[in-house]
């Protein structure tokens, strides 16, 4: 949906369904939560910084409250000991709400296959999207972003997506 | 300039006492190891070992321990560095320490079973933390010692003989990294006690090294501190090499001494830039971020990555420079030069800089030495250790560079080190590239380096020499070292223990965020709150480093 208010005259009403315009209305205004914990977190400030600056998506205003966002961007490694932490966070964010799994060992535990990693966060958390890399380049998160975008202008958002997503923490 | 000593276990407090009295009061690092698979050749099961430098920075020594019984005498009365030390020994390996004032975990979280470095322990065993530890009892300790005491109800902080307010800072927030927890107790902004969590990145470094060959732990080494990842790399092949006996051509020196003053840069600007940003100085963030931009373009030009580089081989390094690579060096350095310049020009006579600054977050020397802190860290106190001039390696003796000292040892010290520092790394930079040696930077031995891709292809002496070098990797020779190098952050060493084949039997890093972390909390105690926060960033703590 496109809108010029120049060639427009200034009376005019549109009609499209609720759906579109949230979800146009959403698009661009996405506020990512970053918990950043390791080397895909330096990355990511390459992502806010002026060369690849995030802001030309939309997606600039950084929170660190979990409460005032709506993408939670997981970028670094998760440990066990990090886990009921990532989850709290996870739990604490209101709907709707989107996850971004960036890099190998936030998606699989990458190259730590050891005693202390998680072996991917999807372990205690639903993701929506996964970005490969280790880690992956600034033009990768970017590119997670558009894709989610384009999901949330072309898709009617379901709550319910995840309802039968189990994680290893949950009822406990 | 070192020594190997061999104690008895139940003289490890006098002896190390009588040698920090010789001198020897700069405590590296303690760490363990478990000879359960070599039981026959060794006398015991596990060994304790202690590594101390002495004052005068050019020698270190190697004191180990045998421990029939595993229960020795802490040397935290000794040195206030080995508290953490000491617990990390008993959190990996299970040996206890006698006296020490707070046993507990330290990396592994509270619900861990078991001591993951013993060999016992299966490497991929991982164990589900459910709850978070609430730190109360340690926080307890910590206010009973400054006289404050508080009520338990069912578990948590009830009336206290002062208006507390409890708070954690982190590990969720952007100030703490990421991944670094302290629980402070507040009366007002002032910070009564506080008591730091680490472990939230402990990604198992040590553990992995034991089922990798020495060149599979270069990636691994990338992401200890992966703000200067080539310069991890260096010191880990360096030690390596050390223990094959092998020197590099002049030429792979002069490139690695380069690339750790560019990989210091590299470091520095992304820590001035972030602790700019934790006082509320946002535009110095995009001057300082910029260089390191384009310092990642020319790193990516030449090893293929930005970040994680891996660009060091035991023996060499994956491949010399390219054409051109030094025009785009002098491109890059300008950009340095210019982003350095014009965050100074914003900082430099700016009365909230200042104020926020200077005696904020004061370490003293003294202190800071006890702590085992080093580095600009260190530096910053006004003690000038720099390995790169107390034990020098890769001709680092005939470049001309200054080591910058300051005196208070304060947050403004530590930043503006720093600065001056990347100055002294350019300086270094251009003198390398004005005189760089030609010829080869790979050693010229097929036990060490693989051969070209022609002679793997072309002939079945080189497809051979090419399969067994990556499957068995390179075989260093029986023996336990220590070697170290001048990183970003200190002094970065690994303690390496060979048992003569292509995999380490055991690896340990003396990495400087460990230590420097320890004295955080005492350091904030007494400051207001958002002090600690600059402190924090002002010590550059990188996790990755810190908890391996
Ligand atoms: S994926 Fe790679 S770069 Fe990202 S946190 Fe893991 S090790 Fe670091």
């Amino acid at each position: 949906m496109e809108l010029d208010p120049h060639t427009l005259p200034t009376d005019t009403a549109i009609t499209t369904t609720l759906d579109e315009a949230i979800g146009w209305a959403r698009e661009s205004s996405l506020w990512p939560m970053i918990f950043g914990t390791a080397c895909c977190a330096i990355e990511f400030m390459s992502v806010a910084a002026s060369k690849y600056d995030i802001s030309r998506f939309g997606a600039e205003v950084v929170r660190f409250s979990p409460r005032q966002a709506d993408l939670l961007i997981v970028a670094g490694t998760i440990t066990y000991k990090q886990g009921p932490i990532l989850k709290q966070i996870y739990d604490q964010m209101s709907e709707p709400k989107w996850v971004v799994s960036m890099g190998a060992c936030a998606c699989s535990g990458g190259f730590y296959d050891n005693y202390t990693t998680m072996q991917g966060i999807d372990e205690i958390i639903p993701v929506d999207l996964y970005v490969g890399g280790c880690p992956p380049r600034p033009e990768a998160l970017l590119d997670a972003l558009l894709s989610l975008q384009n999901d949330l202008r072309t898709n009617t958002y379901d709550p319910e997506r995840h309802k039968d997503f189990k994680g290893a923490l949950d009822n406990v | 300039m070192f020594e190997n000593i061999i104690i008895s276990s139940n003289e490890i407090h006098s002896f190390i006492k009588g040698k920090y009295d010789e001198g020897f009061n700069y405590l590296l690092d303690i760490t363990a190891i478990d000879y359960s698979e070599y039981v026959q050749t060794q006398e015991e099961e596990f060994a304790l070992v202690y590594i101390l430098r002495h004052k005068s920075f050019k020698k270190h020594i190697v004191i180990k321990a045998y421990v029939p019984i595993q229960e020795v005498e802490t040397i935290s009365d000794i040195f206030k560095g080995a508290n953490w030390l000491e617990r990390e020994v008993y959190d990996q390996y299970g040996i206890t320490f006698k006296n020490h004032p707070n046993l507990r975990r330290v990396l592994n979280h509270k619900e861990f079973v078991g001591h993951p470095l013993r060999k016992s322990y299966p490497i991929t065993k991982g164990q589900l933390l459910h709850e978070v530890d609430d730190l109360i009892d340690e926080m307890n300790n910590r206010l009973l010692s400054k006289d404050i005491i508080c009520k338990l109800d069912s578990g948590l902080f009830g009336e206290c003989n002062k208006d507390l307010m409890f708070l954690n800072l982190g590990p969720s927030h952007p100030a703490s990294h990421g991944t670094i927890r302290t629980y402070v107790a507040l009366d007002g902004e002032t910070v009564e006690a506080a008591v730091s969590e680490i472990g939230y990145l402990h990604r198992g470094f040590e553990k992995s090294c034991e089922n990798h060959t020495y060149n599979q732990i270069v990636p691994y080494t990338d992401r200890l501190n992966y703000c200067s990842a080539i310069s991890n790399n260096i010191a880990f092949v360096k030690t390596v090499e050390d223990m094959l006996g092998v020197t590099l051509s002049k030429r792979a020196q002069a490139i690695r001494v380069m690339l750790l003053e560019l990989s210091r840069i590299e470091d520095h600007v992304v820590c001035l830039a972030a602790v700019l940003v934790d006082m509320g100085g946002l535009t110095n963030y995009w001057y300082m971020y910029n260089p390191r931009e384009d310092i990642y373009d020319l790193l990516s030009k030449l090893t293929g990555a930005r970040l994680t580089n891996s660009y060091m081989r035991v023996g060499g390094m994956a491949n010399d420079l390219y054409d051109g690579f030094e025009e785009d060096l002098k491109e890059v350095i300008k950009k340095i030069q210019y982003g350095v310049e014009q965050t100074l020009s914003l900082i430099k006579h700016n009365r909230i800089f200042h104020d926020r600054t200077q005696n904020v977050g004061v370490i003293s020397a003294e202190d800071a030495i006890n702590y085992a802190m080093t580095g600009p860290n260190l530096r910053a106190t006004g003690v000038s250790f720099d390995m790169r001039k107390d034990a020098p390696y890769y001709g680092y003796e005939n470049y001309e560079f200054d080591v910058v000292v300051g005196s208070v040892g304060d947050v403004y010290d530590r930043v503006m080190v720093r600065f001056a520092e990347i100055d002294e790394s350019i300086k270094i930079i251009e003198q390398v590239m004005q005189n760089l040696p030609e010829g080869d930077v790979n050693i010229k031995d097929a036990s060490i380096t693989l051969p070209t891709k022609e002679a793997v292809y072309g002939t079945i002496e080189g497809a051979m020499n090419q399969f067994k070098l990556i499957f068995e990797g390179v075989k260093v020779p029986v023996g336990e070292y220590y070697g170290s190098i001048e990183a970003t952050n200190g002094e970065l060493g690994f303690f390496i223990v060979s048992d003569g084949s292509g995999t380490p039997y055991k690896v340990k890093v003396k990495a400087p965020s460990f230590t420097a972390m320890s004295a955080y909390p005492e350091i904030i105690e007494g400051a207001q709150l958002a002090d600690a926060i600059l402190t924090l960033g002002s010590l550059n703590i990188i996790a990755g480093e810190m908890d391996r």
